[in-house]
C-alpha cells in the first residue's frame, strides 16, 4: 500500500492499524445471525414458486401439517392484512412512478421463480423442509417475460394491473447544450449497443433472520443480516403495525452484503409476524440457492449509446437510452439506482458539454434488482470508459490521448449533470497511473507481442463516482424517503475511556478502528481506549447505515464533529481546573495547558473525571462529557481515479490472464491505508468479474440458470490477480474530515479497465466491441471467426 | 413421512468426546454446529463449492458440508475453535490478523482450517501453490490477496522467523 501523494500530516489518521474484530472472527466466537440459537425455537422453510409468471388456483397444506414436528403453515391469503407491502423506499420522483403491491407471500399470482407462496414453522429445519415437499399448490401458468426488449413489445405479458406495457417509469435527464443541436457541430456520430449484464451479489453470509416476542411487554427483536438496522426497523415497523420504539434491530456480525442487506424483504416481515403469533422464538436462513433466488441481483441494463465527437479525440455530447431491469417488483432503493445514480455520473471526469439520457424501468419475471457495490455508477463509468476507447479506436488515436483530450484537469468543477465536483487532480492522477503501470512500455510490449502472435492489450479506465450518498435535501429532492445524514454520540466515561455509538453499520469493513482512530485524532486519547458500538436500534440513536461509501465521509464526519464538541466542552472545564481563561487553553496530544505553561496540564481523562464529580464546572456547563451530532453534509464526495489494466488472450482457449493491474484513487485523506487497500483490491476483484465471469442467466420460461456456485462464477484464489493500490490526496471539503470514501471505486473501475484491455489486444483484428462476461468461449469464437475471415 | 430411526455417534472435538443419537441424514457441518454449538464452523452455500464450513477430520480439511455426521462416528475433528494453543492464537490466526486477510469473516474459519491442512504438507509453499490449496475456498471481500500473503507470513512464524 502506498499514499504517493498526502494532503497533510497527521497523528492517528493515515496509519495502517490493525482492526478490532480480527481476533473474535479468526477464532470462531463472531455471533452471525445463524448462529444464534434461542430456547423454544422454532424454524421456518419457504415454499418458492417454479414459475415465473402464474396464477395460484389453490393450496393445499393439510398434508403438511401432517408431518412430523410441523408447527403451522401458512399461505399468503393468511398474511393479507397482517404484512403490509413490502415497501419501495425511493419513491422516484418526476419519472411517473408505478409501485404495484409486492405481498410478502404471493396470494393471487406468482411473479418470479423463487417467490415466496407458503411457509412452514416446524420444530427443526429439517422437518421444516420435509413438509414443503407435501404442500399441494394448484397455478395456472401464465406467459412469461424476462428480457427488456420483450417486456415493452405490444403484446408482451402483463405483470402487474396499471402498468401499461410493464413500464415502471421513465425518468429522463438533459445537462448542458441540447444534444442534437452539438451533435451538428460534430464530426461524428458514433453508436454503440451494451449490455451491462445481471450479477448477483453472493455476500457468502446468506440473509436470514431471528425473532422474539414478549407479549407482555410487546417487544419485538429482531436479529438481521441489515446493512442499516433503523431503516430496517422504521420500514418494518410499517410494515408489521407495530411501534417503532416496541421493534428492536440489531444486525450482528454481519458477512458481507455489497448493497444486498439494504433491502427490506419479505423474509424478516415474515419472521417477525410469526414471533408474534406463535409466541416462539422463530429463525429462518436462507440456503445458496435461495439467496440466488430470494436476494436482490445487481445491473441488468440494456444501454443504446450515442456519441457526438470532433475528429480531435473531442467527446462534445452523449445520448444514452437505457433499458433497466427492475425484476419482478421495485426493491427498497432499486427506483435510485439506474436513475439518479447512474444518469447523474454520465459526464464522468470529462469535459462533456451535453449529456440526454433517458431511463426506462421495466418489469420483467426475474428477481427484482436493487443497489449492487457501485449501484448505478459502474455502469455509468462502463458506458463513458467503452466510449473513450471507441473513440480512440474510430480515430486511429492511442485511447490515452483520447482522455488527455477530454478530462477534466482539477476540482471543484461544476459539471453538467447538475453536482459539483469536491476536488481533485484529475489529469494529474491519470498520468500518475500510466507513469506507474509503465503504459508506454507496454504499448512497446504490445506491438512486440503481436508481431509473435501474441495477443497482449492495454485497458484503461478514468471513473468519478458521486458517494459519501449525503446530503439530505437531495436526496429528498429525488424522491429518496429518508434523508442522509449520519448520527454519532462520542461518551467520555469517567475514567476517561470512550465509547462511539455510530448510526453507520459496517459489516466487513472494519470501521470500528477507523473510528477509533478518528476519535484519537481528535481527542489524544489512545486507540485501545475507544469502543465502537453500532449495529443495536436499542443501543445507538437512529442511523442511516452502511452503503454508498458513506461510512467513513458521513459516519466518520459524524464521529469527528462529536469529538470535537466534546473538546470543546474539555477545554471549558479545563480552563476552570486550570484556572485560566478558556482562550488562553491550549489543546495538544490529549492534553490541555496554559499558553506558554505547557509543564502544567491537565489530562483529558482528568477534565473527564472532573465532568463527572462536577464540583468544579463553570457557570452554564452541564456534568459529563459526551457529545451527540447528527451530520448533513452540504454536499457529496467525489472519489475519482484512474485504473490501468494489462492482460494477454490465450489463442488456444480464449482465456484471459491478467498480467499488471495498477490502480491509483483519490479517495481524499485515507483514514486506515490498510482498510482502505483491501477494498481496493477485493472491489477491483468483483468489477474484474463482471468483466470476464460472472453472469445472471436466465432462460425464456424465467428459470434461472445460474442459481449457484457451480453455474455462477465468482473467481477462487486461482483467478485473482495481483492488484497494485496508491492513493492520491486531496481533501474533500465537504465534511470535517476530508474524506471521500472508498468502497466502490475499484468495483467502478476496474469492470471497464479489463474489458478495455482484452478489446485492445483484439483490436487489430477489427474486433470493436463484445457484450461481457468476456468468457474464453467469446472470445474464441471470436478469434476463430477472425482466423477464417 | 416416518421419523427415521436415529444413530449412535461418538466424536472426538477439539480433544474433546462427545456421543449422540443423530438422525442418518443429519450433515456434518450440522451437527457440529447445532448439536456441539460450535458455531464457528459456517455454512455459506449448499453445493459444497464455498468452503466456509471446513473442518479438520482425522488430520485431512474436510468440508463439513459434504459428509453425514453419522460417517464422522469414531473420528477426531478440529474445528476453528480449537485452534489456539494455551490462549494464544495460531500462527495462521495470528497472520490472517496481522496482515487485513480478512474484512466480513464469514469465510475466515474454512479459509484458516484448509491452510491449516494444507500447510502441515507444504510448509514451504510458493505464492502459486498457496493460490491452489484455496481454490475450493470462496471469498467475497478480499480479492485473496491479503490472505494469500497471511499463508505466506504463517509458513515463515511457523518455521520460527520472524514472520515477515
Amino acid at each position: 500500500m502506498s499514499i504517493i501523494h498526502k494532503a497533510r500530516p497527521t497523528q492517528h489518521l493515515g496509519k495502517p492499524v490493525k482492526r478490532k474484530e480480527d481476533p473474535k472472527l479468526v477464532t470462531g466466537r463472531g455471533l452471525y445471525v445463524d448462529d444464534i440459537k434461542l430456547p423454544g425455537m422454532l424454524y421456518v422453510a419457504f415454499l418458492r414458486s417454479p414459475y415465473a409468471h402464474a396464477k395460484i388456483k389453490s393450496i393445499d397444506v393439510s398434508k403438511a401439517l401432517r408431518v412430523p414436528g410441523v408447527v403451522a403453515v401458512y399461505t399468503g391469503e393468511d398474511f393479507r392484512g397482517k404484512i403490509g407491502p413490502i415497501p419501495t423506499g425511493w419513491q422516484l420522483t418526476g419519472a411517473d412512478l408505478k409501485v404495484p403491491e409486492w405481498p410478502a407471500v404471493a396470494y393471487d399470482k406468482v411473479r418470479f421463480i423463487g417467490e415466496i407462496v407458503a411457509v412452514v414453522v416446524a420444530s427443526d429445519p429439517y422437518r421444516a423442509r420435509d413438509a414443503l415437499e407435501a404442500i399441494e399448490v394448484d397455478y395456472e401458468p401464465l406467459q412469461a417475460v424476462v428480457s427488456v426488449e420483450d417486456a415493452i413489445k405490444p403484446g408482451a405479458p402483463q405483470l402487474h394491473e396499471g402498468v401499461p406495457n410493464n413500464i415502471a417509469f421513465r425518468w429522463r435527464l438533459k445537462g448542458g447544450e441540447d444534444f442534437e443541436e452539438i451533435s451538428k457541430k460534430a464530426d461524428k456520430v458514433i453508436k454503440q449497443r451494451m449490455v451491462n449484464q445481471r450479477l448477483i451479489p453472493s455476500a457468502m453470509e446468506p440473509r436470514g433472520a431471528v425473532a422474539e416476542y414478549n407479549r407482555y411487554t410487546g417487544e419485538l427483536t429482531l436479529w438481521v443480516t441489515s446493512q442499516n438496522p433503523h431503516v430496517h426497523r422504521l420500514l418494518l415497523s410499517g410494515v408489521l403495525g407495530i411501534p417503532e420504539n416496541k421493534l428492536r434491530v440489531i444486525a450482528p456480525d454481519v458477512g458481507g452484503g455489497f448493497g444486498s442487506k439494504i433491502p427490506v424483504y419479505p423474509l424478516e416481515a415474515i419472521v417477525a409476524r410469526l414471533a408474534m403469533d406463535l409466541g416462539k422464538p422463530i429463525k429462518y436462513v436462507e440456503t445458496r440457492r435461495e439467496n440466488f433466488l430470494g436476494t436482490i441481483h445487481g445491473r441488468d441494463h440494456v444501454e443504446y449509446v450515442e456519441a457526438a465527437i470532433k475528429n480531435d479525440g473531442t467527446v462534445l455530447g452523449l445520448r444514452v437510452r437505457t433499458l433497466a431491469n427492475m425484476g419482478a417488483y421495485l426493491s427498497t432503493a432499486a427506483p435510485g439506482v439506474p436513475t439518479i445514480l447512474f444518469g447523474t455520473m454520465l459526464s464522468g471526469p470529462y469535459k462533456i458539454r451535453s449529456v440526454d439520457v433517458e431511463v426506462t424501468g421495466v418489469f420483467t419475471n426475474t428477481i427484482p434488482v436493487d443497489a449492487y457495490r457501485g449501484a448505478g455508477r459502474p455502469e455509468a463509468t462502463y458506458i463513458l470508459e467503452r466510449i473513450m476507447d471507441l473513440v480512440a479506436r474510430e480515430l486511429n488515436m492511442d485511447p490515452a490521448d483520447v482522455r488527455r483530450k477530454n478530462l477534466i484537469p482539477e476540482a471543484p468543477y461544476a459539471a453538467i449533470t447538475g453536482l459539483t465536483y469536491d476536488s481533485g487532480k484529475y489529469l494529474e492522477v491519470f498520468e500518475r497511473a500510466l507513469k506507474i503501470a509503465d503504459y508506454e512500455g507496454w504499448r512497446k510490449r504490445q506491438s512486440e507481442a503481436r508481431k509473435e502472435g501474441r495477443l497482449i492489450g492495454v485497458g484503461i479506465a478514468s471513473y468519478i463516482e458521486v458517494c459519501g450518498l449525503a446530503p439530505s435535501r437531495i436526496a429528498r429532492a429525488t424522491g429518496f424517503g429518508l434523508g442522509l445524514w449520519e448520527s454519532a454520540i462520542v461518551r467520555v466515561h469517567p475514567s476517561g475511556k470512550v465509547t462511539v455509538y455510530t448510526g453507520a453499520s459496517p459489516h466487513g469493513q472494519g470501521e470500528d478502528i477507523a473510528f477509533a482512530q478518528i476519535v484519537a485524532e481528535e481527542l489524544g486519547v489512545s486507540l485501545e481506549d475507544v469502543e465502537v458500538i453500532h449495529g443495536d436500534t436499542a443501543l445507538v440513536q437512529f442511523g442511516m447505515g452502511t452503503y454508498g461509501s458513506r461510512t467513513t465521509p458521513v459516519g466518520g464526519g459524524a464521529i469527528a464533529l462529536a469529538a470535537r464538541r466534546v473538546r470543546e466542552k474539555a477545554r471549558k472545564i479545563a480552563a476552570a481546573l486550570l484556572e485560566a481563561r478558556e482562550e488562553d487553553v491550549v489543546f495538544e496530544a490529549g492534553r490541555f495547558y496554559v499558553k506558554g505553561v505547557p509543564e502544567k496540564a491537565v489530562t483529558i481523562q482528568q477534565v473527564a473525571l472532573a465532568s463527572y464529580t462536577a464540583e468544579k464546572l463553570p457557570p452554564g456547563v452541564e456534568p459529563g462529557l459526551e457529545a451527540t451530532v447528527f451530520y448533513d453534509p452540504e454536499n457529496f464526495t467525489f472519489p475519482y481515479g484512474t485504473h490501468v489494466c494489462v492482460v494477454e488472450i490465450d489463442r488456444e482457449t480464449g482465456g484471459v490472464k491478467i498480467l499488471r493491474y495498477v490502480a491509483v484513487d483519490d479517495a481524499g485523506i485515507i483514514v486506515n491505508p490498510m482498510l482502505a487497500e483491501g477494498q481496493v483490491i477485493g472491489g477491483a476483484l468483483q468489477g474484474i468479474a463482471q468483466a470476464l465471469y460472472e453472469e445472471a442467466i436466465y432462460d425464456s420460461s424465467g428459470n434461472l440458470l445460474t442459481a449457484g456456485f457451480n453455474d455462477y462464477m465468482i473467481p477462487t484464489a486461482r483467478e485473482a490477480p495481483k492488484i497494485e493500490s496508491y492513493f492520491y490526496e486531496t481533501p474533500s471539503p465537504h465534511n470535517p474530515l476530508g474524506v471521500k470514501g472508498i468502497g466502490e471505486t475499484s468495483t467502478i473501475a476496474s469492470t471497464p479497465a479489463v474489458v478495455n484491455a482484452v478489446l485492445d489486444a483484439l483490436a487489430h483484428l477489427g474486433v470493436r466491441h463484445i457484450d461481457m462476461p468476456l468468457l474464453p468461449s467469446k472470445i474464441y469464437k471470436v478469434l476463430k471467426e477472425k482466423e477464417v475471415g | 413421512m416416518e421419523a427415521f430411526e436415529k444413530v449412535r455417534i461418538t466424536v472426538k472435538v477439539n480433544g474433546r468426546l462427545y456421543t449422540h443419537e443423530v438422525e442418518p441424514r443429519l450433515l456434518l457441518v450440522h451437527y457440529i454446529r447445532d448439536y456441539l454449538g460450535l458455531t464457528g464452523t459456517h455454512i455459506g452455500c449448499d453445493t459444497s463449492n464455498c468452503g466456509a464450513c471446513t473442518v479438520i477430520l482425522n488430520g485431512r480439511a474436510v468440508k463439513s458440508c459434504t459428509l453425514y455426521a453419522f460417517m464422522a462416528d469414531g473420528s477426531e475433528i478440529l474445528t476453528i475453535e480449537g485452534l489456539e494453543r494455551d490462549g494464544k492464537l495460531h500462527p495462521i490466526q495470528e497472520a490472517f490478523w496481522e496482515n487485513h486477510a480478512l474484512q466480513c469473516g464469514f469465510c475466515t474459519p474454512g479459509m484458516i482450517m484448509t491452510l491449516y491442512d494444507f500447510l502441515q504438507r507444504n510448509p514451504k509453499p510458493n505464492e502459486d501453490e498457496v493460490r491452489r490449496a484455496i481454490e475450493g475456498n470462496l471469498c467475497r471481500c478480499t480479492g485473496y490477496q491479503n490472505i494469500v500473503k497471511a499463508a505466506l507470513w504463517a509458513t515463515e512464524r511457523m518455521r520460527g522467523g520472524g514472520g515477515r
